[in-house]
């Protein structure tokens, strides 16, 4: 809630900037009992979820091979994560041939140095951004803010983001967070060229934005992008986007510099058939999306005159050798897992404390850090490795996801890593209970005789509701009773009516 | 037909009436029913909560105990919960495999193939959807995740319970949208799982329905827990509490 003191009163979430993009700030229920009190939040994220949803669910259902296609664009990932080498070598010769320039950054550290590096020889001072996650992901602008030099992000809700020092919420829509008044505030008090006595109307903030983004446009020599996907076979790298700064960025300025996650690559043009509607369908819920921009190296004359295109692995081989986990590689971003999750709907992106929110990014996550393993978190109760629990495995985003990554069972698998981290480790508390909980289970002596206690206490107890109980019981009778207990076990129930 | 019943641990120790009900509706319906003696728990708990070794032998135990439906000691398993029957065919012989245990994973695989939830039963092996059930209330249904997304058992429930006489159905908004039980998720994640049972219950109430009902008990005591704490009047029904329900012997709750 803010206060107004005449003062900027748009506070930044979360309210420190994290030195770590990929993972920031508490555990997962710590942070989401933060987020879970903010009922504006909720009201926007309810919303705009549900609003998304349904023009997906629609949009979707009118194509009569949307299953077929889900299923391409599953073999082709996998296809993908099978050769990855190959593909990537590929692409670099197919650049290389066309006049790009290809690097390879092992890490964050790494990109940002190889990027920084261009920026800086080509002497300057400012450079415009398309929306990307792989840059968001290594903390690039504040690498060139380092450096004295300006990134604008050029995609509204991105421009909103970062005008604010928020953190991005959600995938597609990063300022889902925000509403029009604080979007007007944030505008009229960090814009520095905002239009005097700016309104809250839609219409008013995008064309205040728009002249401050087409004057950066206008006189950018670099321009940053990411990229949605490559081709091996071609070359070819490809931006989809819809409000056409994307396009600016990628005509205007004299040199072009994409950063690209190593999953990114696609085998061959032909593949683009499927992702290309896989992905505006998915995520925006349009049949098409209102730009797709392509272009393969150089071409004299014709956009950019400097390429370089940089591979970002930061993480990524790492996840690929998991048999299991390497399927949130074939993420592309679309962000539909988001839109249907009820716990992001409920919590919302920031409780993730991740560039990558909700239920891919409970996958991907701890996989780009490492879980359970060396030099990676430890445990379920280090702040990542909580992710993996921020699920009810409801299945919704298995349903929902373009490329049927099995969101759920790859939870499982994460919770299963991060409990059993290389090496062991004491047990703990839970460890204890569950060891315990698994031999009464493993038991239909034991079990019965648990069903017996159940009944003692029903006839104690009158059959009533219970109303509260002790810890860790309290976590449940906080907003729920506990429906009355039986007076009679169902052993006693079976043995007593005889066998007919 | 010979049937099994799994009742499941949690509806075995503290929900019993959903397995009585199966029992009675099935020995109603004609067929030769048993409880066998040596079940307890279908490991699905543990394996989501990350205990997967730990799981195992709660896998070995269920398929011990269910196994003799390989001899022909019954014709078929039923268990009123749609997430245990999602778990043993979807869940155990993966995880037996994974720890190493393929003649386990195999065994599981075949006593899960003769394994299902309740409505499946009725509607596809037994081929019923009027059972001549008696139960004069209004009543929302709850489609469970795993029924809906695991199982797919669509419209199975909604057969059944529009056969039921004297039943009125109400929808149920947003019945799609999980009520945030997720096993230990609901206390891992206390805060969100409230969050989410409070708005399953707004539009449980919001139907004006006496009556809530699901496949599993599980999401049902989520569910009636917090309908019971708000004091909403509204009550909650496994589906085989219904469909057991007569004029002879109509449902009575909590009693047993
Ligand atoms: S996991 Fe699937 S649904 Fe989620 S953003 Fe990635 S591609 Fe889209």
């Amino acid at each position: 809630m803010s206060t107004y003191l005449g003062m900027p009163t748009v506070r930044p979430h979360p309210d420190t900037p994290p030195a770590a993009p990929l993972r920031w700030g508490p555990s997962f229920p710590q942070a989401a009992r933060q987020t879970l009190r903010d009922e504006q939040l909720r009201a926007n994220l309810r919303t705009a979820t549900r609003t998304i949803r349904d023009k997906r669910r629609r949009v979707t259902a009118e194509l009569g091979d949307w299953e077929q296609l889900r299923d391409a664009g599953a073999a082709i990932k996998a296809d993908v994560m099978s050769r990855l080498p190959e593909l990537l070598i590929e692409l670099e010769a197919n650049v290389t041939a066309r006049g790009g320039v290809v690097h390879w950054a092992r890490d964050a550290a790494e990109a940002n140095a190889i990027v920084t590096g261009i920026v800086r020889a080509a002497g300057a001072r400012e450079v415009v951004k398309v929306k990307s996650m792989a840059t968001q992901e290594i903390g690039l602008n504040d690498a060139l803010a380092a450096v004295g030099v300006d990134a604008v992000e050029t995609d509204l809700a991105e421009r909103i983001v970062q005008l604010a020092g928020d953190m991005p919420s959600h995938i597609l829509v990063p300022a889902i967070h925000r509403n029009r008044a604080e979007i007007q505030e944030i505008f009229a008090h960090r814009m520095g060229d905002a239009p005097p006595g700016l309104s809250d109307e839609p219409r008013a903030l995008a064309m205040a934005a728009r002249a401050h983004l087409r004057a950066r446009f206008l006189r950018a020599e670099v321009a940053i992008s990411g990229a949605n996907l490559a081709i091996a076979e071609t070359g070819t790298v490809a931006v989809v986007e819809s409000e056409g700064n994307g396009r600016m960025c990628l005509t205007l300025p004299r040199v072009l510099v994409t950063a690209m996650g190593i999953e990114k690559v696609l085998p061959t043009f032909a593949d683009l058939e499927v992702f290309l509607q896989l992905l505006p369908r998915s995520s925006t819920g349009e049949r098409m999306n209102p730009y797709t921009s392509m272009w393969t190296g150089v071409t004299p004359g014709d956009g950019p005159s400097e390429f370089h295109l940089v591979l970002l692995d930061n993480g990524r081989t790492r996840a690929l050798a998991d048999e299991l986990g390497r399927q949130a590689l074939h993420c592309i971003r679309c962000s539909a897992c988001l839109n249907v999750c009820p716990v992001y709907e409920h919590t919302g992106g920031h409780a993730y404390g991740s560039v990558y929110p909700g239920p891919i990014g409970a996958i991907l996550t701890p996989q780009l850090l490492g879980l359970g393993d060396e030099g990676g978190p430890f445990g379920a109760h280090d702040p990542t490795g909580s992710l993996p629990f921020a699920s009810t495995l409801c299945g919704a985003c298995y349903e929902a996801c373009p490329v049927k990554i099995d969101i759920p069972s790859a939870l499982i698998h994460l919770r299963e890593r991060a409990l059993h981290p290389d090496g062991g480790h004491p047990p703990t508390a839970t460890d204890l209970a569950m060891g315990a909980a698994a031999r009464v289970l493993a038991s239909g002596r034991l079990l019965r005789l648990a069903g017996r206690a159940a009944a003692l206490v029903g006839r104690v107890t009158g059959g009533r509701p219970i109303h509260r109980l002790p810890w860790p019981g309290s976590l449940w009778t906080r907003v729920r009773d506990v429906p009355g207990l039986p007076r009679r076990s169902l052993s006693a129930w079976w043995r007593d009516r005889g066998s007919r | 037909m010979r049937i099994a019943v799994f009742a499941t641990c949690l509806v075995g120790t503290v929900m019993p009436r959903a397995a009585t009900a199966t029992v009675r509706l099935l020995e109603r319906l004609g067929h030769t029913v048993d409880l066998p003696a040596g079940q307890a728990c279908c490991g699905q708990m543990h394996v989501n909560t990350g205990y997967g070794p730990e799981a195992m032998g709660v896998i070995r135990n269920h398929v011990r105990a269910f196994a003799p439906v390989l001899d022909g000691r019954w014709d078929a398993i039923v268990a009123p919960s749609g997430s245990c029957v999602a778990s043993a065919r979807h869940q155990q012989a993966d995880v037996a495999r994974r720890h190493g245990d393929g003649p386990l994973a195999h065994t599981a695989e075949q006593v899960a193939a003769r394994t299902y939830e309740l409505s499946e039963l009725l509607v596809d092996v037994l081929g019923v959807t009027d059972v001549g059930a008696w139960f004069p209330h209004t009543v929302t249904y709850h489609p469970t995740c795993h029924s809906m997304r695991l199982l797919r058992v669509g419209d199975r429930p909604g057969l059944l319970l529009g056969a039921v006489e004297g039943l009125e159905l109400r929808e149920l908004g947003e019945a799609e949208q999980c009520c945030g039980f997720g096993g230990t998720f609901a206390l891992k994640n206390a805060e969100t799982s409230a969050a989410m049972v409070a708005d399953k219950a707004d539009e449980i109430v919001a139907t004006g329905a006496e009556v809530v009902t699901a496949g599993d008990w599980s999401c049902l005591l989520n569910i009636a827990g917090a309908l019971d704490r708000r004091r909403t009047g509204v009550r909650a029904a496994h589906l085989a509490e219904i469909l057991a329900s007569t004029r002879d012997e109509p449902w009575q709750g909590a009693a047993l």
